[in-house]
């Protein structure tokens, strides 16, 4: 192990006095990898989806070299501010409450809807309902009178609650369910949706205003030229264009 | 893999089976077996090197070291597992670079946390943020097999303790008679009798340390069970040329096979060592073998 730790270091200091000038920062794109179409990991094991084609096209426009990672969703905000990467892109909605603890990047897409996926007809005045925990949808279920939530650690075992009957229905992002509900004959979206959250934005440490920056330059590019609206209608054909 | 594979939609189930075990993301399933492998074979000696600098550390005639040895059995065994893994890992993290900032950028005035941020100069980060990801898996590795080294050296440590207090006074007493310095005695006849009273506690510890494994992804390094979750998930058509229901259950059996082969194989092994620790001891198993031979 000591050998481990050593050349690792070795290589650490080597590689800090060839980049000593640090003219080419990479900048770690950190993400959930588990919530389709926004990420997920392709059959190659690598980072898919909508946010993987816009990240990488924010970075060309703003000429950053980015790489990426893998995170849990309940300590993305953690390991985002302690410095394990710099970037946050994960579906994560532009909340007050986020906002208190990272900055925020212009949003990428608009509000998009939240609905509601069952097994059946839903009484939802009382029902039981899965949410992934720390999303804006379980503070939305915790406020709603009557509904009891059940929170989860990743996406997929929200769905599978309801599959098995553990909750009557699971509160997502819609452009994450349209395709279960397109899949699996036995689950239908409910017509009720929940427009809350604002828009998906980027998220970045409170002390790296200049990144954000960059970040907002391209994404403005990107909607003035249309490119990301074509993103979009490619990922999330259910959701509004700019 | 296969070059048959690009189109899975018209095989065979064998053949798609085939093709569908082989994709670059089971590849990360079968990595990550070698991982936990890995991380175990280096974790265990450099753990049991732990308890054994702890154990002699604790029973030394010098006070402050005796008190070193004792605070790190209490303090490591009395704090949880996981609070230890979370704390631990972070501080020690957050430890290197800001060392690393404070000798390799002493220009920066600004102070390390703002706010809810810890922010040190680029070329103080560990590793750089411009290294692969490789070296990012490697930091996390190393760092991984020390907590556990830590957190199991103590255990061991209190092992070993007892074993070094079970080792019959008469033997350390004759040993003295036959003129042998405290060092002598301890290597000579201490240490080479204690490890037959130390083998259950140990393998115990190496039983909970092959179940421990998954704690690995709370370090940040891709383990078994993350991939098995991941592998066994849903997947819808869009976004995967092999879909499939929720297959969870039959990747967790898979696991809970491999961990019972694993147990098994352990259990035979240390069987083994502990016949040949018990070969010519002054106990009730030694007696038994003598008896067999006899």
């Amino acid at each position: 192990m000591k050998t481990l730790i050593l050349s690792t270091a070795a290589l650490a200091l080597t590689a800090g006095l060839a980049m000593a000038d640090g003219h080419a920062k990479t900048i770690r794109m950190g993400t959930e990898g588990a919530y389709p179409p926004y990420n997920f990991l392709d059959d190659n094991g690598e980072v898919a989806g909508f946010e993987r084609e816009v990240g990488d096209e924010l970075c060309a426009r703003a000429e950053l070299t980015c790489e990426w990672v893998t995170n849990e969703w309940d300590s993305i905000i953690p390991n985002l501010v302690s410095g394990n990467y710099d970037v946050i892109i994960a579906g994560m909605s532009i909340t007050d409450e986020r906002d208190e603890v990272i900055d925020f990047s212009d949003a990428y897409t608009l509000p998009d809807p939240s609905a509601y996926l069952a097994a059946g007809e839903v009484d939802l005045s009382n029902a039981v309902l899965a949410a992934q925990s720390g999303t804006i949808q379980a503070a939305h279920i915790s406020a709603m009178a009557g509904a009891t939530l059940v929170e989860f650690a990743t996406p997929e075992e929200t769905v599978a609650a309801v599959k098995n009957g553990e909750a009557d229905a699971v509160l997502a992002d819609k452009s994450f369910l349209a395709p279960l509900a397109e899949a699996d004959p036995d689950l239908q979206m409910l017509e009720q949706e929940e427009l809350i959250g604002g828009g998906i934005g980027l998220g970045v440490r409170e002390s790296d205003g200049e990144l954000r920056e960059k970040f907002n330059g391209a994404i403005q590019s990107m909607k003035d030229d249309g490119s990301l609206n074509e993103l979009i209608k490619k990922w999330l054909p259910e959701a509004a264009l700019f | 893999m296969f070059a048959n594979c690009v189109d899975p939609d018209t095989l065979e189930s064998l053949q798609w089976f085939a093709c569908y075990l082989t994709t670059g993301k089971h590849m990360n399933l079968y990595w990550s077996v070698l991982t936990v492998l890995t991380l175990l074979g280096i974790t265990a000696p450099v753990a049991l090197a732990f308890g054994f600098a702890g154990a002699s550390a604790a029973r030394s005639a010098l006070a402050p070291l005796r008190w070193i040895g004792k605070t790190y059995i209490a303090i490591v065994r009395g704090v949880p597992d996981i609070a230890f893994f979370l704390f631990f890992v972070i501080a020690l993290d957050q430890a290197i670079e800001y060392l690393r900032h404070r000798v390799l950028c002493p220009e920066v005035l600004e102070p390390v946390r703002q706010g809810n941020d810890f922010v040190v100069c680029q070329a103080a980060k560990m590793p750089l943020g411009n290294a692969p990801q490789w070296v990012h898996e490697s930091y996390g590795f190393a760092i991984a097999v020390l907590t556990f080294a830590i957190v199991y050296g103590a255990f061991a440590a209190n092992v070993l303790f007892g074993a070094m207090r079970a080792v019959p006074q008469a033997q350390l007493e004759t040993a003295a008679a036959y003129g042998m310095s405290t060092r002598q005695t301890f290597w000579r006849v201490l240490v080479p009798q204690m490890w037959v009273y130390a083998l259950p506690g140990l393998s115990n510890l190496w039983m909970l340390l092959i179940k421990a494994t998954p704690l690995l992804f709370l370090l940040g390094v891709e383990d078994v069970v993350y991939w098995a979750r991941e592998l066994g998930g849903t997947k819808t058509p869009r976004f995967t040329d092999y879909p499939h229901g929720d297959w969870r259950m039959w990747y967790f059996l898979a696991l809970l096979v491999f961990y019972l082969c694993f147990t098994r194989v352990s259990e035979i092994v240390l069987e083994k060592v502990m016949a040949r620790l018990t070969r010519g001891q002054a106990t009730s198993g030694g007696e038994a073998q003598r008896r067999a031979a006899a």
